[in-house]
């Protein structure tokens, strides 16, 4: 069989879509919560969403509401303790997101629902209902966008924090802003990958892109072109092996990161010891 | 060199009028913290870790709001001045992520995001900007690296070109001069009189005591509280200096034992901000009592043939 074979499917063709749509939505993320240090925090706040999808199944609301309240509850309390107590900020972040997550499965197994635990953990992609990919296109295009306009000023409060204040660029509007943004992102990705793997899709892209380059608008671009190739890969790969999607996805994405890792031009471990070994063979050369 | 392209400014005032700072946890960093410098000046802040130069710089940015007292500006509140991109801030190396895959070019640019609109896309005048503080600081021909690819003087002065370029007239420096070879020192010290010739204020926290009469014409003693402040030979006396540090203070004294005859009474003094190392012509001079054992000096020199 052809290995584009897959694509004749209609379901296949929508799959390939929208999770082309999660993975660069989360690959323009990504490149900030990997320079901001951030990626405990979107592994948490993945986890927070939970009870906030119960709760809001209970309440018949949209699922995504109480999902983006809950994240933002797990921020926020987090910042409240670690300001009000003696312990260090992921501590206090491992402590809380845990906290909500089982707080959710307890809620989940009290409830009589339709929601399948296994949907929200390990995603959905192949099933996925129209409204549900609306959902992903609009929230992706305004994420994107509004990041693609803002990425300077963003960019300078992930790098000099102080410089920004000086300027009196909002800061902390900007920074809780970037929260948002990642709190949205999860909560539309995680339909279709689900908790547990929406937080490679918001750290593997920018990291394997962060070797590649030495400069951010590059590294935006080469995290979006893994992460969707990565994406159309796995989606390929899983109707062949049988597999489910979102793990080959993610299998697919963490294979480019290990060939950067090893392969990559400068930052790559390859290029690192030819330099390594060229300094020694000619000591005087100082860099 | 150029002139700096800002018209002749307004006198400028910086008042620090009793401020005093206290933390979440209780800890009061400063109390009733009282100074004021016009524009036209090099000032240096001395005092030990923990004295509350950083309080002071971060209530100065008005990154703490004081619990009692004010940081004016020209008569302003600091948010006003900050709005006005009056202070500009060069970070110590310690502070800053030299992985960031940012370029000199791209830093330096961030100091005029305040005079661009809100999509950041520069305009011929702010390259030009850019262009002239990157050549002032004679590093545009290191415009296209990563940060990271630099030695620490030069990364010293990229901060610094961002602060030209920013036009800002209160200019805060974070020791400037640790990691920094002596060239380096010199053209930042050279650049910093030229901006005080162009009437900015510039305060400039440091350790490197040794360089501060040299080139500040100010100083403020800090220790949790304004020990002293004003004209550098008022000041920076051996006095207040023991007072601000207390014993912390390395001394080194040269006592007619130190300075023998066979060093040919001249001594060279090095020093990288912990003990001096002290050179006489005939060798180091690391024990005392060197009087009368001239020959072991040139015994040791023998053996080592």
């Amino acid at each position: 069989m052809n290995f584009f074979e897959p694509l004749q499917f209609e379901f296949m063709r929508h799959a390939l879509l929208t999770g082309s749509v999660v993975a660069a939505l989360c690959a323009v993320l990504s490149c900030f919560v990997v320079l901001k240090g951030w990626s405990l925090m979107g592994d948490a706040i993945s986890h927070a969403v939970l009870p906030g999808i119960v709760l809001a199944y209970l309440a018949g609301w949209p699922l995504a509401v109480g999902a983006f309240l809950s994240g933002l509850l797990c921020s926020a309390a987090t910042g409240y303790i670690k300001q009000n107590s003696r312990i260090k900020e992921d501590t206090v972040l491992g402590v809380v997101f845990t906290g909500l997550f089982a707080f959710g499965l307890v809620l989940h197994s009290r409830t009589e629902s339709e929601l399948h635990l296994d949907h929200i953990l390990f995603g959905h992609l192949l099933g996925i209902t129209d409204s549900v990919a609306r959902q992903v296109y609009g929230v992706g295009t305004f994420v994107v966008g509004l990041v693609l306009v803002l990425r300077r000023d963003l960019l300078l409060v992930c790098f000099d924090p102080s410089h920004a204040r000086v300027l009196a660029l909002p800061v902390k509007f900007l920074t809780y802003l970037l929260l948002a943004l990642l709190v949205l992102a999860i909560v539309v990705s995680l339909q279709a990958v689900g908790i547990i793997l929406v937080i490679a899709m918001l750290i593997t892209p920018g990291c394997t892109a962060y070797l590649w380059t030495d400069r951010f608008d590059q590294m935006m671009v080469i995290s979006v072109a893994t992460a969707v190739a990565s994406t159309a890969l796995g989606i390929l790969a899983s109707f062949h092996l049988d597999g489910d999607s979102a793990s080959c996805i993610v299998l697919a994405q963490s294979l480019a990161f290990a060939a950067s890792f090893l392969f990559a031009p400068k930052h790559g471990w390859l290029a690192s010891k030819r330099r390594a070994a060229r300094n020694s063979a000619f000591p005087s050369a100082v860099s | 060199m150029s002139d700096s392209p800002d018209p002749p400014a307004p006198l400028l005032h910086l008042e620090v009028q009793q401020v005093s700072v206290v933390y979440s946890n209780g800890h009061h960093a400063l109390r009733d913290a009282t100074f004021a410098l016009s524009g036209g000046t090099i000032c240096a802040l001395v005092g030990v870790n923990g004295s509350g130069k950083s309080t002071l710089f971060k209530s100065i940015m008005g990154f703490l709001r004081p619990s009692a007292g004010q940081v004016r500006i020209n008569g302003q509140p600091v948010a006003a001045a900050l709005k006005q991109h009056l202070v500009a801030y060069v970070p110590q190396a310690e502070e800053v992520d030299w992985q960031f895959p940012v370029s000199v070019w791209d830093v330096v640019m961030m100091g005029r995001y305040g005079a661009m609109n809100f999509l950041r896309i520069p305009r011929a005048a702010d390259k030009a900007a850019v262009e002239d503080s990157l050549r002032r600081v004679s590093m545009w021909d290191f415009r296209d690296r990563q940060i990271g690819e630099l030695s620490g003087g030069q990364k010293k002065r990229v901060f610094l070109a961002r602060a030209l370029a920013q036009g800002g007239r209160i200019i805060l420096l974070d020791e400037p001069f640790t990691g920094v070879d002596v060239k380096t020192e010199e053209a930042i010290i050279d650049l910093l009189r030229e901006l005080r010739t162009a009437g900015c204020i510039m305060l400039v926290s440091t350790h490197n005591l040794g360089s501060v009469p040299e080139f500040c014409d100010q100083v403020v003693l800090l220790n949790r509280t304004v020990l002293a402040s004003g004209p550098t030979a008022d000041v920076f006396t051996e006095q207040n200096l023991t007072t601000a540090f207390g014993g912390v203070l390395r001394q080194f004294h040269f006592e007619h034992s130190t300075i023998q005859e066979h060093d040919g009474r001249t001594v060279r003094l090095l020093t990288d901000d912990e003990r001096p190392l002290v050179f006489g012509k005939d060798g180091h001079l690391e024990y005392k009592d060197r009087e009368g054992r001239e020959d072991l000096v040139r015994q040791r020199e023998e053996q080592g043939g």
